[in-house]
């Protein structure tokens, strides 16, 4: 190094650590050790898919009517997402508001749906306890729902942050993973539907 | 009761002498609240020696135990005492000591290896370690709150269930596995994009340090695998504490799935803390040989080649449980396939030694005795791949001295001849020289003595995990091996006295220009320790041995005539807090205390939202400060050029 190569500006900063494209390809990699994660539930839930330990199997205790629904909303408010990112790409507070906000309804109901679901299997005695099929089913099912719940606070906070700090850089960035987030729980579900539910009760 | 007095002791005589010396102030600023990468790296370190201690008070504590406990006598451990101890060993020799060790060495040294002024993502570094420190603490309280598992490190189902164990050991060591888990993933995530996304520019994949390379590896591996155990140590919580059917015995539950699991993430987890090891050897034999790495090529490929098949080898742990010999061959065939790369690696080392100018220091020692001693366990690893050859072997001693054999010689020694080669980088300072051979020598032949016995009493037919015994030919074979222990203890002390030695000499062993050894890689071309930025000009990198280059073409050590503003992590107090609201979680979910349980998770939440709402986590380290910084570390460099020290220093 013979020549001196300092940049033209004051601030010296070439290898941005906590950079936007840092951030963004650090939470890439988180999302495939998440999906590790739940590679390991299907897996699990295969292994346990027949289990029934001489209770109830899926055709007794899901409704596919009722699970479509759940579906719709949670694919709706990932879709309803792209209008805070289209938004926030054109800078425009309203339309990242006008995403977010639907967004995190149609969650939120798909979190009250999952939990009424729930309530139902457990009310009527068919909690995770009452075989392993049921444990399989909880198991996987309410990570998924842990998650959204995760991503409905995360959604919360991006809300207020908008609205105090404006579209920032930093709160772009982070509206970009929230959404790379938000789609990735869709991914998920589409698999847990179409393996949990829809393979079991066809 | 003896260990909790003595922690206890030992945790207040520190307490007491910060507070005594009004250090307190100091350690919060510099230390607890720091996310700098270097600082970071030794807080792993300092909590990897501590717990080697701690693992190895429980070993010698076992051999004891297996040295008196024949003939009618039952020892002095009662059985549950003894069960609990070599669950805490295994538990704590992985995940508590190996594990900081080697993401303390990728702190310290991958980022100036890269030219880097810090990790990717610092303040998440810091929770990784703090997560690391709470999982840490949980297993130190069982030690007085309570009691530890006695399930063995890796927890098989059905024991593990409720019903089997209903104490709080298996939850303490659930919720220790579980936050440093999180922990390991999260520095996972940090390395791969700190490596990837923060080299010098010039640094292409293949001018990679061959340290960098293996600490990527280990990371994609820690990345893919880590999960695997969070969701193993999940269903296995979900089954304790809400009565669900995963690995039980009824309702549809099936054991060998835990089994399963649990080393899928069991295996490559050796691999993650094998091959740092193997990337501290190939930079101590390449540094002291004077030569460039042997087979650069050969040696990514072979350690990409393990990454990939360490993900399916791992039901060489259970042949005997039951699989179908076609499967049961799959395995044996892959896991016999890994020596293959292992083999090239070892080669290599040889043969950059050959011709080499070859240094014998410390780290050196460290790096021959591996290349004997983990050859011998690798070997007898491929007799245990073979399933035939496991059947009569199965769970005998012959596996503990297999795996001892290559993890005392591969990791450990690893990490031992890293601690000798990077300590004047990141403290100043050299160790001594004659205590860490002397510390070399008592492990590796305390080695020898404790763990060959075993191979010969696994022939003889005695199982691991035993209390007590009555075949007395077994006896006189346990007793060497309990001498060899002791030996070990000896190593130990010689390297407690080589850091006390080094500190008081350490006028005389300072190490003025950064480069006591005649590196070839970037962060020797730094000061020692390194300033806090590392690098005032980001380096250019035009070959492998980067600062070799330098150094021949005369491009080291430049005076740059402009400095400018660095941007820098600021100080965070919300690490730490996260760390204590994980152990509040941990500790609250082993004793069923709900109330701090749920507190440890809201808190958690609160402080990463505040730490998601605060924009300002940066300091500016103005261009006058670096300038004066390296202003008086070029007149150091002169000083050592006027008094005639060679910059390339020859022991």
């Amino acid at each position: 190094m013979n020549t001196i190569t300092g940049p033209a500006s004051s601030t010296e900063k070439p290898f941005n650590y906590d950079s936007a494209a840092n951030r963004e390809f650090g939470f890439w990699l988180y999302i495939m050790s998440d999906l590790v994660l739940f590679a390991v539930l299907f897996a699990t839930f295969v292994v346990f898919g027949r289990a029934y330990a001489g209770g109830p199997g899926p055709r007794q205790l899901f409704s596919l009517p009722y699970v479509f629904a759940e579906t719709l909303l949670l694919v709706l408010s990932s879709a309803v997402y792209g209008i805070a990112s289209s938004g926030s790409r054109a800078n425009r507070i309203s339309a990242v508001m006008a995403g977010l906000g639907p967004a995190f309804l149609l969650g939120l109901g798909f979190i009250f749906m999952e939990a009424r679901e729930f309530y139902q299997l457990i009310v009527g005695g068919n909690g995770p306890a009452r075989s392993a099929f049921l444990s399989a089913y909880f198991t996987i099912v309410g990570t998924h729902g842990v998650h959204v719940l995760f991503g409905l606070i995360f959604m919360a906070v991006m809300m207020g942050q908008v609205l105090s700090k404006g579209l920032t850089a930093m709160v772009a960035s982070r509206l970009k993973r929230l959404g790379m987030f938000w789609h990735f729980l869709d991914i998920v579900w589409i698999g847990i539907f179409s393996f949990v539910y829809l393979v079991q009760v066809a | 009761m003896g260990a909790v007095g003595g922690s206890l002791l030992a945790g207040l005589v520190i307490l007491g002498l910060i507070t005594y010396h009004r250090k307190w102030p100091y350690l919060w600023r510099e230390w607890i609240t720091t996310c700098d990468h270097k600082r970071i790296g030794m807080m792993y370190i300092i909590l990897a020696l501590v717990m080697l201690v701690r693992g190895l008070s429980d070993a010698i504590m076992m051999r004891l135990q297996q040295a008196l406990a024949t003939g009618g006598s039952m020892g002095y451990l009662t059985p549950d005492h003894f069960n609990q101890i070599f669950s805490a060993h295994g538990s704590i020799m992985i995940i508590f000591m190996a594990m900081p060790f080697l993401v303390g060495l990728m702190n310290i040294v991958v980022p100036p290896q890269i030219g880097s002024r810090d990790v990717a993502f610092p303040f998440m570094n810091a929770v990784s370690f703090w997560l690391t420190a709470a999982g840490t603490m949980l297993v130190m309280a069982s030690l007085g709150i309570g009691e530890f598992s006695k399930a063995g490190w890796s927890g098989y189902t059905s024991l593990t269930e409720k019903q089997f164990s209903p104490d709080t050991g298996v939850d303490y060591w659930i919720w220790a596995f579980q936050i440093a888990g999180v922990g390991s993933t999260l520095s996972s995530v940090n390395f791969l994009a700190t490596i990837f996304k923060m080299r010098a520019p010039g640094m292409t994949f293949m001018r990679m340090p061959m340290f960098t390379w293996t600490s990527l590896f280990t990371s994609v591996l820690m990345l893919f695998a880590f999960p695997v155990l969070t969701a193993a140590l999940l269903l296995l919580t979900l089954d304790r504490y809400l009565g669900m059917h995963f690995f039980s015995n009824d309702l549809g539950g099936n054991m060998m799935m835990y089994v399963n699991l649990f080393w899928t993430w069991g295996h490559p987890e050796v691999y993650i803390v094998v091959l740092p090891a193997f990337g501290v050897f190939s930079e101590v034999t390449s540094t002291f040989s004077g030569k460039r790495l042997f087979g650069y090529r050969s040696m990514v490929y072979a350690t990409a080649a393990i990454t990939v098949v360490s993900f399916a080898v791992w039901l060489h742990h259970f042949f005997t449980m039951g699989a179908s010999p076609p499967v049961n061959i799959f395995f044996g065939i892959a896991t016999m396939l890994i020596s293959i790369p292992t083999g090239v690696k070892i080669y290599n080392w040889l043969f950059t030694m050959y011709r080499g100018r070859i240094r014998f220091t410390t780290p050196m020692y460290w790096t021959v005795g591996f290349l004997m001693t983990f050859s011998i366990g690798g070997m007898s690893g491929v007799l245990l791949a073979s399933p035939p050859a496991n059947y009569v072997v199965h769970n005998s001693l012959f596996v503990i001295a297999h795996f001892h054999n290559v993890l005392i010689a591969g990791t450990l020694f690893g990490f031992l001849a890293g601690y000798s080669y990077w300590f004047p980088k990141a403290i100043g300072f050299k160790l001594d020289e004659k205590w860490g051979k002397l510390a070399f020598w008592c492990w590796l032949t305390g080695f020898y003595m404790a763990f060959m016995p075993l191979y010969v009493l696994g022939f003889m037919g005695m199982p691991r995990r035993m209390h007590h015994f009555t075949n007395a030919v077994w006896h006189p074979w346990l007793i060497l091996a309990a001498i060899g222990t002791a030996v070990i203890v000896a190593g130990v002390f010689c390297l407690g006295i080589q850091l006390v030695v080094s500190i008081r000499n350490r006028k005389i062993n300072k190490d003025i220009t950064g480069d006591p050894w005649d590196g070839r890689t970037l962060e020797w071309s730094v000061s020692s320790p390194p300033p806090e930025y590392n690098f005032a000009h980001i380096p250019v990198v035009n070959d492998l041995d980067a600062f070799t280059d330098m150094k021949e073409r005369g491009t080291a050590y430049v005076r740059h005539e402009r400095y400018f503003d660095i941007l820098l992590p600021a100080n965070s107090a919300s690490g730490p807090l996260i760390g204590l609201l994980a152990f509040m979680l941990g500790f609250g979910m082993t004793w069923y205390i709900w109330w701090l349980a749920i507190a440890g998770v809201m808190g958690i939440i609160i402080v990463m939202i505040m730490r998601m709402s605060d924009d300002n986590t940066e300091r500016v380290v103005t261009a006058d400060e670096i300038g004066t910084i390296e202003r008086k570390r070029h007149e150091m460099i002169a000083s050592a050029r006027n008094n005639e020290q060679p910059l390339r220093i020859l022991p």
